[in-house]
């Protein structure tokens, strides 16, 4: 889609009011709860939103929901495998006439990155194969967030988590589940920010007008998970855009696009010290190895690409 | 009516086909995936309508299962063993879900040791799940009870999921006469599947399996699915007789072989009572009054009904083909329940355990086990429960653990 094509190329293009009902029980600044917002206002309520066990699980508690469309809870697993089965239930209502096709409704997997990168990998990778037509959308907060923040497969290198208490944080480092998606020939495939909600809403009208496996990770920074003041959400949010830690792109038609390109990038420790999760690497002195290593990581992300792509992507 | 040979699996296939089931979702499963392969192959050709698609997982395959079934089609699927514990979660999760929809189990020993033949502490494992749980003893009763099965998930008064359990390889693979009912008059017994407010609709927005916060809504829902699984008593009597007007073969809750003038009663479960029908009729010849009692419905437990065949007997051989590590037979606790303070319970309660992996039940040990209760009756001391082995058991078994020592050792380990 074209910049011409698209209804959203300023912030006063999307909509004013949010369609997800207020007074969630998600934590104030919540980054996920921010870019689903976004998300809801455009696939809108003729939807059913598949949930595994996550912070999310809490939108509906009975017998209040935030949703206009449908919801079904399934389990920290195999939420993508639900989307199956109500996909393929509402497949064969219609192509019996048993449903009228304005009954129908777009399938959407919601996850957290517990599920995603982890124990729901089996499921969204089958899912993805058998080529399902359906939206996934995993709101990553890098770590098992509802039970406390203990590190999980999308946890950053270096992250102070409940179960990374030393002081080198997390030894391991952040699993690259675009790729792993991307792996799988998906028809699309983006990444989103809350705090970019002008290339969110871009990637989401895409989304709607498509059809198979519709991948979407959104960076879901944590107030809670991350130690740092909710009012800061989404500042936290546009520097891990702009320092290069969490990049904007998207993988269509086999081609991976950068959508917003930061530059020129700012110094991964401008991201880094508003967090107390990387308290650590500043006090009590700092960590300048750790830190260099870690701005080396985003260089050479970005290093490969500009070298692979010749600034085409 | 037609007249064919069929596997238990080619029935439970049959069953799937005859109720027009909608939508299957499968994962493959010795003894289990000839049922799959069969729906399979006639989606193919052309022969029956509807879609099978293959999951990646068994847990998969039971939110697949429970999704659909959610949005309002009618949902058959398959497993065993293995499969049914790695979808465990689900099986307790889809229950609460209140979708009507028939799995069949095909029962197989658990691991550890893995092994593929029959037990039934795999189906046992559902036990508390929410799902209905009906045990089948022929190829016939598969077929027949696949059919009552969707109706009695389906009733408005029940609408809980059901499982239908063969024995693997004695039953599952063993070619059996059955009749083939006719489309039309499967039709009449089973209508289409109304799901009413079961459904997913753009017009009609439902949040299904929502979060409870605090124990009381929780215990609301959990005592909801409890009654609703007690009102399936009623309801699969009435389904029993519903089924018999139609195909003339009337399916108890209980099968009662022999028991009306039986002093000293078999109970248990699956086709391995077909092995002691067979000891009982030389029982008879015999001159002994034993006859057998046969729970097909396991969830809800016929427990009023079981309470009446019982009354006035004089002693029980409850036989277990399963084994609740560390207490004993799951049956035996279940009807000791049902029995404690009953007026004209039988005094003598018995445990065999038997038939574990496959292992054969003979014609001996239910003679022996006949007798063992007689002589517990005669002396009012209820016997210590027994697991069933033979001494030619133990000597083959002493054969195997030699050449692993042999073996060990030639490798230049200490025995």
């Amino acid at each position: 889609m074209s910049e011409t094509e698209t209804a959203f190329r300023r912030m006063k293009d999307l909509p004013s009011t949010h369609l997800l009902g207020t007074g969630t029980p998600m934590c104030a600044g919540c980054g996920g709860l921010q870019a689903l917002h976004v998300i809801y206002d455009i696939l809108g309520g003729k939807t059913v939103f598949v949930n595994a066990a996550g912070c999310m699980t809490l939108l509906s508690v009975y017998p209040f929901t935030p949703f206009r469309g449908s919801w079904l809870y399934t389990s920290m697993a195999s939420a993508p495998a639900g989307a199956q089965g109500i996909r393929d239930a509402l497949d064969i209502l219609l192509e019996q006439n048993r449903i009228t096709p304005e009954e129908d409704l777009d399938v959407v997997v919601l996850t957290g990155d517990g599920a995603a990168y982890g124990m729901g990998l089996s499921a969204t990778s089958g899912a993805m194969e058998r080529d399902l037509d359906f939206i996934y959308i995993c709101y990553d907060n890098e770590g098992y967030g509802n039970t406390g923040q203990q590190y999980s497969g999308a946890t950053p290198h270096a992250a102070r988590t409940a179960t990374s208490k030393g002081p080198r944080g997390f030894v391991g480092y952040k699993k690259d589940l675009f790729s792993i998606w991307a792996a799988h020939k998906p028809a699309y495939l983006a990444t989103v920010i809350g705090s970019e909600p002008v290339d969110l809403a871009r990637k989401i009208e895409k989304v709607k007008d498509l059809r198979g496996p519709r991948m979407i990770i959104t960076l879901a920074p944590c107030p809670t998970g991350w130690d740092f003041d909710p009012s800061e959400s989404i500042e936290i949010g546009k520097l891990a855009v702009k320092t290069g830690v969490w990049p904007l792109k998207e993988y269509v038609n086999g081609k991976v696009v950068h959508t917003k390109k930061p530059y020129p990038r700012i110094p991964i420790e401008e991201y880094l010290r508003r967090q107390g999760r990387f308290a650590h690497l500043f006090k009590p002195e700092r960590n300048e190895r750790l830190l260099a290593e870690l701005q080396a990581k985003v260089d050479e992300y970005w290093e490969d690409l500009e070298r692979s792509s010749f600034g085409t992507s | 009516m037609t007249r064919t040979l069929l596997t238990g699996n080619g029935a439970a296939a049959w069953g799937g086909r005859l109720a027009r089931v909608d939508y299957i979702p499968a994962f493959p499963i010795t003894p289990q995936t000839e049922i799959i392969e069969t729906l399979s192959n006639w989606i193919d050709s052309g022969e029956m309508a509807g879609r099978l698609v293959m999951l990646e997982s068994e847990h998969s395959m039971l939110t697949a299962a429970g999704g659909a079934a959610a949005t309002g089609v009618r949902v058959l699927s398959a497993t065993s063993s293995q499969g049914l514990l790695y979808a465990m979660e689900m099986v307790y999760t889809v229950a609460g879900w209140r979708t009507p929809f028939v799995l069949i189990n095909v029962s197989r020993g658990l691991s550890s040791p893995i092994t593929l033949e029959p037990d039934h502490n795999d189906v046992l494992a559902a036990r508390d799940s929410g799902f209905l749980q009906i045990h089948c003893a022929t190829c016939q009763e598969v077929l027949d009870t696949t059919l009552m099965a969707f109706r009695l998930a389906e009733d408005k008064r029940v609408r809980l999921p059901v499982i239908v359990n063969m024995d693997g390889f004695y039953l599952s693979f063993t070619r059996e006469p059955v009749e083939l009912p006719e489309a039309g008059a499967v039709d009449a017994f089973l209508p289409p599947f109304d799901p009413e407010n079961i459904v997913f609709r753009a017009s009609t927005p439902t949040s299904q399996a929502v979060a409870v916060l605090g124990g009381s809504p929780y215990s609301y829902f959990r005592y909801e699915m409890h009654l609703a699984a007690l009102n399936a008593l009623e309801v699969y009597d009435e389904i029993s007789k519903a089924f018999a007007q139609q195909f003339g073969r009337k399916h108890d809750s209980i099968e009662s072989y022999q028991s009306e003038d039986a002093d000293i009663l078999f109970v248990m479960m699956g086709c391995f009572a077909t092995k002691a029908k067979a000891a009982i009729d030389r029982l008879r010849d015999a001159g002994k009054a034993v006859g057998l009692l046969r729970p097909r419905l396991i969830r809800p437990f016929p427990a009023e009904h079981m309470q009446r065949l019982l009354a006035g007997k004089r002693g029980v051989a409850v036989i277990d083909q399963n084994l609740s590590i560390g207490k004993g037979g799951v049956l035996h606790s279940e009807l000791a329940s049902v029995l404690y303070g009953q007026k004209g319970a039988p005094p003598i309660l018995a445990s065999f355990i038997g038939g574990l992996g496959g292992r054969d039940i003979s014609a001996e040990e239910f003679f022996e086990m006949a007798e063992v209760t007689r002589r517990a009756v005669d002396s009012g001391k209820t016997p210590p429960p027994r697991l069933l082995y033979n001494r030619d058991e133990l000597r083959e078994i002493r054969k195997l653990q030699a050449v692993a020592h042999v073996e060990r050792q030639e490798l230049g380990e200490k025995p």
